[in-house]
């Protein structure tokens, strides 16, 4: 019923923590040395993303099965202590599992790909010693 | 049928953002994010709904798989106009912004 919201506030706070590092990234020298190299900033900007976008579609399907409004109080289940009971159950079960779906879905992408970058940079460092 | 729809859109978003240079440029990452997202969250409610009601969950009324389906569909053009609006405010192919410096014609 609003289970969306749990990955929406998992997504302003990776938004503002990749913000703030991203200003200190641009603050120190050791970005601008390795340009090669994926910045933590760019990682969390990624994730931040794949919750937003998702979390933004989710809202839409929520809305179009009447489960929350474009007005105050937003949630159609508001007004009714039952029905908010059983909304914080879904986001509570539901939200917190799509959160950790999408964060570790993310957090494979990053290392695979770290992983991968290592190797490709092993593999040239070891072709040019040749 | 909202999360098959999705997900063939995140997989096709994906091989398109994998396989082209002037994909990356125009931003194709965007839809990723957003398929690949949605995908990953009604896949958790899929599950969810599949705990709950056992095999019936694999046998859907025509009338909410067509409602499903429509969902999904609409879904998918709601995230090809966001990335159509941010392509033209972030206008990577300077074609908007160059427009009124270079040449007009470029743009109609």
């Amino acid at each position: 019923m609003a289970c969306f919201l749990v990955p929406a506030a998992e997504a302003v706070v990776t938004t503002v923590i990749a913000k703030a590092v991203k200003t200190h990234e641009a603050k120190s020298e050791t970005v601008s040395d390795n340009s090669d190299k994926i910045t933590l900033s760019h990682k969390l900007g990624r994730l931040s993303g794949f919750l937003w976008g998702g979390s933004g579609l989710l809202a839409f399907e929520h809305l179009w099965h009447g489960e929350i409004s474009p007005v105050f109080p937003f949630l159609t289940a508001a007004g009714d202590p039952e029905a908010m009971s059983v909304v914080i159950h879904e986001m509570a079960t539901a939200g917190v599992c799509m959160a950790l779906l999408v964060t570790v879905f993310w957090a494979s992408l990053t290392v695979g790909e770290d992983i991968l970058r290592r190797r490709s940079v092993t593999e040239k460092t070891g072709e040019d010693s040749v | 049928m909202t999360l098959l729809i999705t997900f063939i859109a995140a997989v096709v978003s994906a091989v398109i953002w994998y396989t082209g240079e002037n994909a990356r440029m125009m931003k194709i990452g965007l839809l990723c994010y957003m398929y690949w997202g949605a995908s990953l969250m009604w896949l958790v409610d899929a599950v969810f709904e599949y705990a709950e009601m056992g095999s019936e969950f694999f046998l859907p009324a025509a009338a909410d798989m067509l409602n499903d389906a429509f969902l999904g569909v609409c879904a998918v053009v709601l995230g090809l106009i966001v990335w159509t609006a941010v392509l033209m405010i972030k206008d990577p192919c300077n074609i908007v912004r160059g427009a009124g410096r270079d040449d007009r014609r470029n743009i109609l």
